[in-house]
């Protein structure tokens, strides 16, 4: 952000404007010319801007939406038909809305899990990473609640059994729950709340993407290499270097997406979403969405209610403390062989999470659920410390520009890896 | 960038970049259009875009208000001195001249949307008791707009006459709207 | 020596519990239905009007005596095929209850194009108390809330059997092998010639299920050729704009390494 504080602009309008209202200049240094990025990142920095971009599309196809969208149990189901059959474009926007949510999570992981392979989240930039997870623990909130909307069956039940977790609460959870239903169960009124949040929530991730922005121009973007920037010989400005490679993202990301809303516009769904809310019959195996999969897995795999549920919020905060229990020095699990190792068997262990979640906690799942929930607090309050503390890692290089240092792997010399 | 290139490459991608960029431009229009769009009537409003009026209970001099596309619509069974007056005053100053004949289909029907073309508000005159301007018509209270036994604009800031719908006679004793 | 011997026993009678238990799990089991090619399969796949018509007929004529399609207007037949007057036609054969008139009553008047197609009970109470306690499902998106789709619709309607020896159905239920519990309410609904096809087409069983199971479809997926339409132009334009923003990033990057 330093050095560019007078840029002449040559456009008369532009120097009028940045006169007054510096917006001009706060642009380059945000996106533009100003913001010096290391010249060696990969597609896999290109999530950011792809998560922004889901972030817009939601929001713009989730207010033409909400023109229609009548938030009654009696009226819910049929309206989101009527969008369906009757507006014009309205099943484009639905469609595009709900697999929006589902590649947004997708995005958001992979952000997440490029996180955890490169060690971004390490000093100095652990805030970065905690205003990360309070954007996602706001995404997850808004998804659940958006799926409730639709009231068909499993919007019913997510929303019973979600908010029936809450009276694990010793002593005061069954108070709570009835606040939170505003009733004696799931109903109009807990709608109605929900259909608010889920319309406030993003305008609150906005902001605090801002601020995750923020975090990032503070100290710049981390890198695949794991070094810090050593002086301008290793930067490119952001634009148009990375604007033009985010647009490809870009590209890509929309790509998948239209063909979902276009080709398998309800391969995320459940053909119980398909009925209308019945408060009275639930359906044989109530899944979540895909994305919390892994997480409800953890829920279930603990054959008790209350430990449950602290199994499931403790699987989400263990990772508020992943900067501090990733305690090696060395950020890139290129440069660590050991951790490299674990990364990989933690992933594994996710996807297994995600289809023990799946299925009935029956039989072999329970037993499998079981040992890939304990092996994922394993990873991160043992695997990770112990790792940090006793791997030896490989030399690092000197700089970006000069990344090749004695027996560094032969990837290490291209400054922009195929992936 | 490195300002030794030929012209020849500086135009190649100059226009790789005006291609790309008036691509993603139509793209964006396109999609906005599509969203946009949504906000237009949808199909089950647009299917009701037809309603049958059946006449008979309405006797000379009465007038009917029924609702059609949210609006109503002002149907009135004119006396032989309202058509009369219409007539008469075909050749009087207007703001927006037109012949009685070509406001009704039978001259006894009178068959008009109900809302004044100043600003929306709806004319008084329906009802016995209604003030109905200075030229036997209707009267809008919001601006003081005067129509005449036609619905014709006489007096007051409204632009137009009141508005003819589409309409059919299905038979002697019934309409149908749109 | 006894104890380890009974424990034996023991392990050995629970496991055979368990296998039972499972067996009888398994003779629940539904049979998959099988893969059928529709006319709307792929990404090609655009609706049959002539079928979809019957199917239309299938469902008046048979089905709508126990089920609705609450999502359908009869202004949604022209989308099958029909013309405008054949659907009002259509829907001037169905009485619809309005009202209040102007002296406060409801009365039944002709269905218009912008009426629903009519539900055949009040409420779900009366479907059950004339359906033995089963409520005959709302079939709009049934396509979409029954794995399987139409493939299931298909095997479900044509796939009616006489119970394998030694079940015993319950009272009033029927055995089909691809309804979850093989136990249906529903009792064969569709036999020979049931229907008379206006194109001529022989009404077998096959036949008749398979154009309803194609009408009902449409009804829950009435978008389904616009989408396909749409999609193509889209991922064509995606795909090129992908290409040129990569030639982009290509041309920007060129002198950096």
């Amino acid at each position: 952000m330093s050095g560019a504080a007078k840029r002449e602009y040559k456009n008369g309008f532009v120097r009028w404007v940045e006169y007054r209202l510096p917006i001009f200049s706060a642009a380059d240094a945000i996106v533009g010319r100003d913001y010096p990025s290391p010249k060696n990142l990969n597609y896999l920095w290109n999530l950011g801007s792809i998560l922004g971009l889901a972030l817009v599309i939601q929001i713009i196809t989730g207010i033409f939406l909400a023109f229609y969208y009548i938030p009654t149990a009696e009226q819910a189901f049929n309206s989101v038909e009527h969008i369906m059959r009757n507006v014009n474009n309205g099943w484009l926007l639905r469609y595009v809305h709900a697999n929006g949510a589902s590649l947004f999570f997708a995005a958001v992981y992979i952000h997440m899990i490029r996180a955890h392979y490169y060690g971004s989240y390490k000093a100095p930039r652990e805030l970065l990473w905690l205003i990360g997870l309070a954007i996602f623990a706001l995404m997850m909130a808004t998804a659940f609640m958006g799926y409730v909307l639709p009231w068909g069956q499993m919007s019913f039940w997510a929303a019973t059994v979600i908010t029936n977790l809450f009276t694990a609460i010793p002593l005061i959870g069954d108070s709570v729950t009835i606040w939170l239903w505003g009733g004696f169960s799931v109903d109009t009124p807990t709608l109605q709340r929900f259909y608010s949040l889920h319309y406030l929530f993003p305008f609150i991730i906005a902001g605090l993407v801002m601020m995750h922005i923020w975090a990032l121009h503070t100290h710049g973007s981390s890198n695949p290499l794991g070094i810090e920037v050593k002086g301008p010989q290793d930067t490119i400005p952001f634009h148009p270097y990375y604007t033009a490679k985010d647009l490809v993202g870009f590209g890509v990301f929309l790509l998948i997406l239209a063909f979902f809303v276009f080709y398998q516009p309800v391969y995320f769904s459940h053909p119980d979403q398909f009925k209308p809310a019945d408060p009275l019959v639930t359906p044989p195996n109530i899944v979540p969405e895909w994305y919390f999969l892994p997480f409800y897995a953890i829920l279930r795999s603990i054959p008790d209610k209350l430990l449950g549920v602290v199994g499931f919020v403790s699987s989400i905060l263990v990772l508020f403390f992943l900067p501090y229990l990733d305690t090696s020095k060395v950020r890139s699990a290129k440069y660590r062989p050991v951790f490299r190792q674990f990364f990989f068997i933690f992933l594994a262990d996710v996807v297994i999470l995600g289809f023990v979640g799946a299925n009935p906690p029956e039989g072999a799942w329970l037993v499998i659920g079981r040992l890939a929930s304990a092996y994922y607090f394993i990873h991160f309050l043992v695997i990770l410390p112990l790792v940090g503390w006793f791997e030896r890692t490989k030399p690092l290089p000197e700089s970006i520009s000069t990344p090749v240092l004695g027996d560094a792997g032969g990837g290490a010399a291209k400054p922009e890896p195929a992936e | 960038m490195s300002t030794t290139q030929p012209d020849e490459k500086v135009t190649r991608r100059d226009f790789l970049y005006i291609a790309t960029g008036g691509v993603t431009v139509v793209g964006a229009a396109l999609a906005g259009w599509a969203i946009i769009d949504s906000m237009n009537p949808a199909a089950n409003i647009l299917a009701l875009s037809t309603v049958e009026i059946d006449l008979s209970p309405v006797e000379e001099g009465q007038s009917l208000t029924v609702v059609w596309r949210g609006k109503p619509i002002f149907v009135r069974n004119r006396t032989a001195e309202e058509i009369a007056q219409a007539v008469a005053e075909d050749s009087d100053n207007m703001k927006d001249p037109q012949n009685d004949a070509d406001r009704v289909q039978q001259p006894q029907w009178l068959v008009m949307i109900g809302i004044c073309t100043h600003l929306g508000c709806i004319p008084l005159g329906q009802k016995f008791s209604d003030p109905k301007g200075e030229f036997g018509g209707w009267f809008c209270p919001c601006h003081g707009s005067h129509y005449d036994t036609s619905g014709r604009i006489r007096k007051g800031p409204a632009p137009t006459n009141l508005e003819i719908p589409e309409y059919a006679f299905l038979d002697d004793t019934r309409i149908k709207i749109g | 020596m006894k104890a380890a011997r009974r424990l034996f026993a023991a392990a050995a009678t629970a496991a055979a519990l368990m296998l039972a238990g499972s067996a009888g799990w398994a003779a629940e089991k539904p049979r998959e239905p099988e893969s059928r090619d529709w006319s709307f399969s792929g990404m090609f796949g655009k609706y049959d009007r002539a079928e979809l018509q019957r199917g239309y007929l299938v469902y008046k004529e048979v089905c709508a005596a126990c089920h609705s399609v609450e999502q359908l207007a009869f202004r949604n037949l022209r989308e099958i095929g029909f013309s405008e007057e054949e659907a009002t036609a259509i829907a001037s054969e169905f009485t619809v209850r309005d009202g209040p008139d102007d002296s406060g009553e409801y009365y039944d008047r002709e269905a218009l194009l912008s009426d629903h197609l009519p539900e055949p009970y009040e409420n779900e109470n009366e479907a059950r108390a004339a359906n033995n306690g089963a409520f005959p499902p709302d079939l709009s998106l049934i396509v979409r809330s029954r794995r399987g789709g139409p493939d299931f619709l298909y095997a479900l309607l044509a796939g009616y059997e006489d119970p394998p020896d030694g079940l015993e159905l319950a009272d009033g239920m029927s055995y089909n092998p691809y309804f979850t519990g093989t136990q249906i309410a529903m009792p064969p609904p569709l036999f020979e010639d049931m229907v008379e096809y206006a194109d001529g087409t022989a009404a077998s069983v096959e036949q008749m299920s398979s154009d309803v199971a194609a009408f009902l479809y449409w009804a829950a997926v009435p978008e389904l050729e616009d989408r396909n339409r749409l999609g193509l132009q889209v991922m064509i334009f995606l795909a090129l704009l992908t290409v040129l923003f990569y030639f982009v990033k290509r041309r920007v990057w060129r002198d950096v390494h």
